[in-house]
This record gives structure tokens, C-alpha cells and sequence, in this order.
């Protein structure tokens, strides 16, 4: 038995120190004598001694630290490699402001987190809650010459700050979505989809809700020449909610009954296209000075016999005043 | 359209970047988890894996009809739970009649699987059928040594990548530094044909030995069982190329409360939490007070003790 145990320590056995591994390769277990279960593990066991042995030999004499817990040894790295379970991570591209920084040779300048402020007198936040210089904190505006008095300054100052965050927000994502093409986005943000875009309005989408979807797969059944009669059904898909067509045909014959039902149809049409396109059918600003044209018309005629002068005068307001045609009218009254 | 999707709480966001990809990692996570069907001793089998790396392993109780490894479409649903779960090493058991007691060891990378190993379990033997000694119990979570055993290992492809998987799903956490007082346990895994694997956990004893090495010795804690090689599915060549990357920067921490100055070179700050002399209480040293204070007690319970006894006879 010892000779077998000397013999196999000349053998050099593959130490992986970085995993504690140790492998025998040119141990071989007898197959032609079949030996019992017993002998084979209590072989298994005793070649397994020898093994750990080499591990520990190779273990206890690395240089260790003495520690509380006892001693600590710093271990090679493993040899034997395996692989990742995530890719390496990839480096982030630079933002739009990045390039744009670099190129101008613009610096990041550390400002100082407390400002002075100079409505109150006293030291603030530069941002956050009760910030320095807060625009919106402002409870008087003062007026300019140059204002327009028709404007509220305190919506407009409110406007554009949400246009500020609108715009910050649209660079934000862009930024994100290229960095998502390399790979790279911040491991707490996700891009998701909303609703598919409907190619030429402005409106955000709207989310698409479990019901409607399903009612878009119905219509879209309805599109075979059978209705979707004769569609393979996914699992789970419901039936199209309608069947059939929404047509109704109205007799074309008039009659005293329900003949008239189709002339009343077309005009609530027509009525509701005429309504909803009066102003562009009358307009109104021509009918109105074609009015005054007839009424100053008829006035000439009335009083251009009587005095000369006092039509050069009112032909000169009337240059003055283009359009203005209710204060005309009061003055020449 | 695209919507920023971001953790809304601070923790949600840390559980998130332990997710990230890393330069260096430490270490793969196991889901442990059941086919259609699986047999008593599978049962056994999952249930003493889970309890051998309990430190870093997740374990499902249902039964998954949708999880067939080997089969294409069959990994969808894998592939989710190891994303959910963030393990990147599975180990699924199934029993039926063409292979009975089957457990399939796999690793995913990047949440896709990368390789499969097939082997049946055969001679179980739990852990609660060996008899030692309790005190030499291998701690949870401690690193193990791994020892293989034959030349099978390197001659036979199947066994050479089981071995690799094995590797991989017993070495237990990632460490450069080692505590010796903690190693306490030993897996063998023996090549006894060109598809049957002996594989048993022991636990070491370490004996004086007059030197600074102890002399080892195994103490079978079990489980114990046989592995026999059914299939197994390599990975991709090129996929393995992938996941072999490594980086040779390590991950630099970030340098705090250090400056540097281009006169006084480094400078470093210290911050000392405000001692806040004004509020500490002083030692009570007044031992006279105490003193009366003590005495004033004997006296009042003197007292007191007479007092009812007084009552009594009064009475």
C-alpha cells in the first residue's frame, strides 16, 4: 500500500489553485475485475485523500496574514478559465453635448453647491427645493415698455420652462436611444416601446389598451372575403365581435312613409357639413364691407349735392382708419 | 415611440446595477428547477444540490411543462426564469420512461443558454444516510476543493465538458483571499468508465502533522451518486469566443477625499464627525451621594420591615 501511495506521488497532479481544483489524469479505475460498490468508493475516497493532500500542500504554504478568524492567503488567479455569464460591459458613446463640448474645448467647471441669494439676502441651494434665484418665486414682475400688456409674463415665464424640461427631455432620450444601439445603456434605465406612432398627427399616443387591441384583431378578420369565417384562430383568440356588415339600405322610391327616410339622411349630412364649414361658405368680412360700400353709396348720394368739404374730410379718416368701419360710422354721424 | 423606463426607488436601482454586466464578476448564481415529471429520488436530488449552494441558488418548487433544454422552443421559458431569477447555471431535473432520473446542467450567457450537459443519476445516496461525526459539518457557503479523478476527464469529450460544468457549478464564490481555518470540504468527482461519474461530497479532517501542512483526511458527508453521460450539447464556437473575454483593467474604485496639488502633490482630507462636547454625559462619580442614597434605602427598608410587624402585633 505504501509503495502504490509513493508511487503515485511521483506523478504530478494539474493543481488549479485559483479554484481549488486538483485533476489526475493518468489515474485509471480497473474495469475487468468488477469491484463492489463499497471498494470503489473507498477507492475513490483514498485516491481523493492523495489529491487534496497535493491542494493543501500547495495551500498552507502560500504566504499567509495572520487575522482574527485565522490566516488569510491571497490566491493565485484560476488557471483552468471559464466563461462569463454576462458580455463585457461597453463603453458608453458620448452624449450630443459630449461631442459638442470637445470640439469647442468647453471644461466641466465645479460650481459651488451654495449660491447667494439676492432676493432674500441669504445663502440657498442652487437647486432642489428653495433654490437661489428661483424664476418661479418671484411674486412681482416688473413691467418693460417693451411688454406687451396683453401677455401674462408669469404663464409665459412658466411656458418656457416647460418647454426647457419638453426640450432637455427629447436630448435626453435621443442620447439614450444611441447608446442603446451600442449596447450601453445605464443598467437602471430601460427603453420601452409605447404605441405605435400614427404617421402624420401631432397627438401623443395614446396607450392601447387589452379591449381594443382585441377589437383591432376583430376588424382585421373582416378584411378575408368570409368575414374571418374561415381564419385559423390563434389559442386564446376570441371571435371577431362583429360578424357581418353594418349596411342598411333605404327604399329609393319616395313615399309618404318610409321613403322620405333617405332624403332626411342625406340632408343631416349635408347640414352638418355646412355647419361645420359655414365660416369658410359666408364670409363674413366681405359681406360686411360690401354692406358699408352700399350704405356709404347711398349716403353720397343723399348728401353729395349739399356740401363738398365735408366728404374730402371724411374720405381722409377713412384712409386713416383702415377697416375700422364702427368708428367711421360714429364720426360721421 | 420610445418611453425611459427607470428604477423608481434607490434599492430598485441598486438590485438593478448588481445585474449590470461586470468587468470582473463574482460568481454565477443556480436555479434549481423541476421538468413535467420528476421521480422521488430527482426530488432528493434537486432538494441536496440546493442545500450544497444554498449561499447562491434559487430554487423553483412547481413542476415547468414548457422547460425542455435539449428541445428548440423549449429554452424560451428558461431563458426568462434565468433572467428573472439573474442565474446564469441551471440544473433541471426530469424523470420519464425513455430517461428516467435525468438532470440537465446548463449555463446561460447573457440569458441565453450556452451549453447543455445530459446525465443520469443513478446509486443515490442522501445525505442523511451517512454517518460522522456532526462537528466535522461543512459550514454553508465555504469553498470547496474540487478533485477529479481520471484520465476519462481529458480523453473523453462528454466527460471533459462535464467536468468543466461541474467546475463551474461547485466552485462556489469567487475569492482572491482565503481564510485556511475555513476550508472545510471536498467534492470528488471519479471517472470510473468513459460515461459513468462517481461523484460524492466529504468533508476534511485536518490532522497535526508536525508540519505547517495538516494531513487531510475525507469524511463522506454525502450526498453521493453516479452520473451517467446521456447527452449533452457543447456551445458554439464562436459563442465561446464570446463569453471567454476577459478584461485586463480591473475595476478602479473611486478615489475619495483625495485631491492632488500641483505644489503640495497629494492631499487628503479627513472628516471627523462632530465630537459634540456640549451634550456628552459626564462620568457619575458622586460615590457620596450613592452612599447616602444606599443608606437612606437600608434605612427605609428597615422600616418598612418593622412597620408590618408592628401591625401585626398591634393587631
Amino acid at each position: 500500500m505504501e509503495m502504490e501511495i509513493e508511487d503515485e506521488k511521483q506523478h504530478k497532479f494539474d493543481v488549479d489553485l485559483g479554484h481549488l481544483m486538483v485533476f489526475d489524469s493518468n489515474h485509471t479505475f480497473p474495469s475487468q475485475p468488477p469491484l463492489s460498490r463499497e471498494d470503489l468508493v473507498k477507492q475513490c475516497l483514498l485516491k481523493g485523500t492523495h489529491l487534496v493532500q497535493a491542494i493543501a500542500d500547495a495551500l498552507f504554504t502560500l504566504p499567509s496574514t495572520e487575522d482574527v478568524d485565522g490566516p488569510l492567503v491571497n490566491l493565485p488567479p484560476p488557471l483552468t478559465k471559464l466563461p462569463r455569464e454576462k458580455h463585457l460591459p461597453k463603453p458608453k458613446p458620448p452624449t450630443k453635448w459630449e461631442v459638442f463640448a470637445k470640439k469647442k474645448g468647453i471644461q466641466n467647471r465645479k460650481k459651488d453647491k451654495i449660491v447667494y441669494d439676492e432676493q432674500t439676502g441669504t445663502w440657498k441651494r442652487r437647486y432642489g427645493y428653495d433654490r437661489a434665484n428661483d424664476e418661479d418665486a418671484v411674486p412681482i414682475i416688473e413691467a418693460k415698455e417693451t411688454d406687451d400688456p396683453e401677455e401674462d409674463p408669469f404663464a409665459k415665464r412658466k411656458e418656457n420652462k416647460k418647454k426647457r424640461i419638453e426640450k432637455q427631455d427629447k436630448n435626453r432620450l435621443q442620447n439614450l436611444k444611441e447608446a442603446a444601439k451600442f449596447g450601453a445603456l445605464p443598467s437602471h434605465v430601460q427603453l420601452a416601446a409605447t404605441a405605435l406612432p400614427i404617421t402624420g398627427t401631432q397627438a401623443a399616443p395614446k396607450k392601447v389598451t387589452k379591449d381594443e387591441l382585441g377589437n383591432v384583431a376583430g376588424i382585421a378578420a373582416t378584411a378575408t372575403a368570409s368575414g374571418g369565417k374561415f381564419d385559423k384562430k390563434l389559442p386564446g383568440e376570441k371571435p371577431a365581435k362583429h360578424k357581418g356588415k353594418y349596411r342598411k339600405f333605404l327604399p329609393v322610391v319616395e313615399g309618404t312613409g318610409i321613403g322620405s327616410q333617405e332624403r332626411e339622411q342625406t340632408e343631416k349630412i349635408l347640414n352638418k357639413i355646412i355647419s361645420k364649414n359655414s365660416h369658410n361658405i359666408l364670409n363674413v368680412e366681405k359681406a360686411v364691407t360690401m354692406h358699408n360700400v352700399k350704405k356709404e353709396k347711398k349716403r353720397r348720394t343723399e348728401k353729395g349735392k349739399a356740401s363738398p368739404a365735408d366728404k374730402k374730410l371724411k374720405t381722409e379718416k377713412k384712409s386713416f382708419k383702415k377697416g375700422n368701419f364702427k368708428k367711421g360710422k360714429a364720426k360721421g354721424k | 415611440m420610445l418611453e425611459i423606463k427607470t428604477a423608481k426607488t434607490r434599492k430598485g436601482k441598486r438590485e438593478l446595477e448588481k445585474r449590470a454586466p461586470k468587468l470582473v464578476e463574482s460568481g454565477k448564481k443556480t436555479l434549481i428547477l423541476h421538468g413535467t415529471k420528476t421521480s422521488g429520488v430527482l426530488n432528493a436530488v434537486l432538494a441536496q444540490i440546493y442545500h450544497l449552494k444554498k449561499n447562491d441558488a434559487v430554487k423553483y418548487s412547481r413542476k415547468n411543462e414548457n422547460v425542455k433544454p435539449f428541445e428548440a422552443g423549449g429554452e424560451t421559458s428558461l431563458e426568462f426564469f434565468s433572467l428573472k431569477t439573474d442565474c446564469s447555471i441551471f440544473v433541471y431535473g426530469s424523470h420519464s420512461k425513455k430517461r428516467p432520473d435525468n438532470l440537465v446542467i446548463g449555463r446561460t450567457y447573457d440569458h441565453h443558454i450556452y451549453d447543455l450537459v445530459e446525465v443520469g443519476i443513478e446509486n443515490f445516496k442522501p445525505m442523511e444516510s451517512f454517518n460522522y461525526d456532526k462537528k466535522l459539518a461543512p459550514k454553508e457557503g465555504s469553498k470547496p476543493f474540487i478533485v477529479f479523478i481520471g484520465e476519462g476527464f481529458e480523453a473523453v469529450d462528454e466527460l471533459k465538458h462535464l467536468k468543466e460544468v461541474l467546475l463551474d457549478l461547485l466552485r462556489g464564490e469567487v475569492v482572491e483571499n482565503l481564510n485556511l481555518a475555513g476550508v472545510d470540504r471536498a467534492y470528488v468527482c471519479a471517472a470510473l468508465s468513459p460515461n459513468r461519474v462517481l461523484f460524492t461530497h466529504c468533508a476534511l479532517r485536518l490532522k497535526k502533522s508536525g508540519t505547517v501542512v495538516p494531513r487531510m483526511e475525507l469524511v463522506e458527508v454525502g450526498p453521493s451518486m453516479d452520473f451517467v453521460i446521456r447527452r449533452h450539447r457543447p456551445p458554439n464556437e464562436s459563442l465561446r469566443k464570446e463569453a471567454m473575454k476577459t478584461s485586463r483593467e480591473k475595476p478602479k474604485k473611486k478615489e475619495k477625499n483625495v485631491k492632488r496639488d500641483e505644489l503640495k502633490g497629494k492631499i487628503g482630507s479627513i472628516y471627523i464627525p462632530d465630537q459634540k462636547v456640549g451634550e456628552t454625559a459626564l462620568p457619575y462619580k458622586a460615590k457620596g451621594v450613592k452612599r447616602e442614597r444606599r443608606e437612606a434605602k437600608r434605612k427605609n427598608d428597615k422600616d418598612g420591615e418593622n412597620a408590618p410587624k408592628r401591625q401585626k402585633e398591634d393587631s
